[in-house]
């Protein structure tokens, strides 16, 4: 049984003029120790999709079916008092920006503290040595010192290494981990990449790393979705997918990053952007922008159709499936 | 525990509070001013030449005697006498301690009210902020005054002045405290409101906080800077609601006078010569709320957070 495993899940946001539909039908899993990769353009839904899991959405978001099962149990049908429970301890996540995720008027200490005393029954001066530990294990300098830093004490750098260290403190199953190196300087950016993975790796914990980045999803993680306005549009093993991409828009992604060796040529481009919630297309969302859209596209959303290892929605995957399989139905 | 409390010390020091300060000679001047008035208040037994309170003490025959420096003063009343023949410097030290207290009580009424209806009313929002802000509305809609003086008749009628006098002091306190809580829970909403949308406490949600600690541990210090700001002007207002309840007569009794009602005892024999019953602790009143609103003055430009954060 997977550890987390998600299953059509869908989330709404209550607007005047009716309901915004944020996650349509999303289905994924997580295995333990693996590392699972989440892109897609800003707007897209992984936020919605990464507070989602810990059934975190706030008003007017809500969620609106679908079951989150971790370990078989449903988060999206769980109490309160229980979901504390798993948040922060099971599941821990990292957000984008650490000069804000730290609360600036209490010490690095403190605020370790109370996040274990906040799961465990413990004295302050056994939480402390899990802290010291934990940071220890960022390899950050000093780490004696900084618990009794104030945030704005520390670099940005540094402070990525304490929010890691708050996520492994109460050693969690999952960690979600929201653009954890987007607001850091590019020379760091890969010190606390490998750092994460390395503690990842160590802890068997497993990761859910969303990112726009393609180039860290497909350095790190082994499996990967791709979202697009709310819907998972292909998902499979990375290796597959980046080699291969399957869905026109993964392969507009993909071809959009800079490569090595062709200077002085244009980027790609995916004309257009992505649809608001307020008025997204009939039929496959991504069409407006797709040039192998047909009739068919406009009228009704995709199913998953299989290509190889990867899961993938799109009409014009699935009619080349189709003339495959025709032409091997036809040589024998 | 030495070495922690030396080092917050050196945080102190270090602090753009302490540096503005330093610098600021107004902030410097009223507080020195201030602190002289708080530790003659709290020290006015030891320091009282005479104590106000002991009828056995006071003697008719000392009434109206003028301060030193003037025809026919004693240099044992340096202030001169009232019309009681009490000493005016121990009245007025005394007078400023029963100031002070009903100011810092209410306002520590005020700020228990509103820290807690504003926290809950700007992070539970819905429905608990609808109901606790239109209170706070009904709330300020009433005068101050006005609901004192009803209430402290109410309490006049229903205990009778000796009781009245002995509570008197209480009710001061509760009276201003209630009426003024919503001008603490508005500020402390505001705040919530713009703390509530910052990540580290979405943070605190993702590791499983509750919400009771979220509010109190998590927003509560963070709007801690205007809490101050609006609680020490509302010390000096609730010393002036306190003197002005007194001037009516709805204050303390003159039994046990706060400055206020020194002042209303001796206005009656101002027309006779006797002006420095009223203008002395009338002097007193001004400087001790001057300096509280300086003060307060000072604190709003140096906790001002595009000022001091940015």
């Amino acid at each position: 049984m997977a550890l987390l495993e998600v299953k059509d899940l869908d989330v709404r946001f209550a607007v005047r003029g009716g309901d915004l539909t944020a996650l349509r039908g999303i289905s994924f899993s997580l295995d333990k120790g693996e590392r699972l990769g989440l892109v897609g353009e800003s707007g897209a839904g992984k936020s919605v999709a990464a507070f989602s899991i810990l059934n975190l959405i706030a008003m007017p978001g809500y969620i609106a079916g679908g079951q989150i099962l971790y370990k078989g149990r449903d988060l999206a049908a769980m109490s309160e008092r229980e979901l504390r429970k798993i948040r922060g301890n099971r599941i821990a996540m990292i957000f984008q920006d650490p000069m804000m995720t730290l609360n600036p008027v209490l010490t690095i200490g403190t605020q370790m503290v109370e996040a274990i005393q906040a799961h465990r029954k413990i004295s302050r001066k056994d939480a402390r040595a899990i802290a010291l530990d934990r940071l220890q294990k960022v390899q950050i300098p000093s780490p004696g010192k900084r618990l009794d830093q104030y945030p704005h004490e520390l670099s940005g750098g540094m402070r990525q290494r304490v929010i890691i260290a708050i996520a492994l403190l109460l050693d969690p199953e999952i960690i979600i981990a929201d653009e954890p190196t987007t607001a850091l300087d590019v020379t760091i950016q890969a010190e606390i990449m490998d750092l994460l993975l390395d503690l990842c790796e160590q802890e068997n914990v497993a990761l859910m790393l969303i990112t726009h980045d393609l180039g860290v999803v497909s350095q790190v993680t082994q499996r990967m979705l791709v979202m697009y306005s709310g819907r998972i549009i292909e998902q499979g093993p990375t290796r597959e997918i980046i080699n291969d991409a399957q869905h026109p828009y993964t392969q507009g992604l993909i071809n959009a990053l800079p490569q090595m060796g062709e200077p002085g040529q244009r980027l790609f481009q995916i004309p257009g952007s992505m649809p608001s919630l307020k008025n997204v297309p009939t039929g496959c969302p991504f069409h407006p922008r797709c040039s192998f859209a047909t009739d068919q596209c406009t009228r009704m959303m995709p199913e998953y159709v299989r290509s190889g290892n990867v899961d993938v929605a799109c009409y014009e995957v699935a009619n080349l499936i189709e003339q495959e399989r025709r032409m091997q139905e036809a040589e024998s | 525990m030495t070495t922690a409390t030396v080092s917050r010390w050196d945080r102190f020091r270090e602090s753009f509070v302490w540096y503005s300060f330093k610098r600021d000679k107004v902030a410097i001047i009223s507080f020195l001013v201030l602190l002289l008035m708080v530790l003659a208040a709290i020290f006015a037994p030891l320091l009282a030449p005479a104590n106000p309170y002991d009828l056995a003490q006071i003697n008719i025959m000392n009434s109206e005697m003028p301060p030193v420096g003037l025809d026919g003063a004693d240099p044992a009343f340096p202030l001169g006498t009232d019309a009681q023949g009490r000493d005016l410097l121990s009245t007025i030290l005394y007078g400023t301690r029963v100031s002070l207290m009903i100011g810092f009580g209410a306002v520590l009424l005020q700020a228990v009210l509103g820290i807690l209806f504003g926290l809950m009313a700007g992070y539970l929002g819905g429905k608990v902020d609808a109901i606790l802000m239109r209170i706070a509305d009904v709330q300020l809609s009433f005068s101050t005054l006005m609901v004192a003086i009803i209430v402290g008749a109410v309490f006049k009628a229903s205990f009778g002045n000796l009781m009245f006098g002995e509570i008197a002091i209480y009710m001061l306190i509760f009276i201003i405290g209630i009426a003024e809580w919503p001008q603490i829970a508005r500020t402390v909403r505001a705040s919530v409101l713009a703390e509530k949308k910052k990540e580290y406490v979405e943070a605190a949600r993702v590791m499983g906080f509750g919400t009771r600690r979220i509010m109190f541990r998590h927003i509560l210090p963070n709007t801690l800077s205007p809490i101050f700001v609006i609680a020490t002007v509302q010390i000096a207002n609730a010393i002036i609601s306190e003197a002005a309840l007194s001037f009516l007569g709805l204050g303390m009794p003159e039994t046990q006078p706060s400055l206020g009602s020194l002042i209303k005892s001796g206005f009656d024999y101002i027309q006779s010569g006797s002006w420095w019953i009223t203008l002395i602790p009338g002097l007193v009143l001004v400087v001790l709320v001057l300096v509280i609103n300086l003060l307060g003055d000072w604190l709003r430009d140096v906790m001002n957070p595009r000022l001091y954060k940015g």
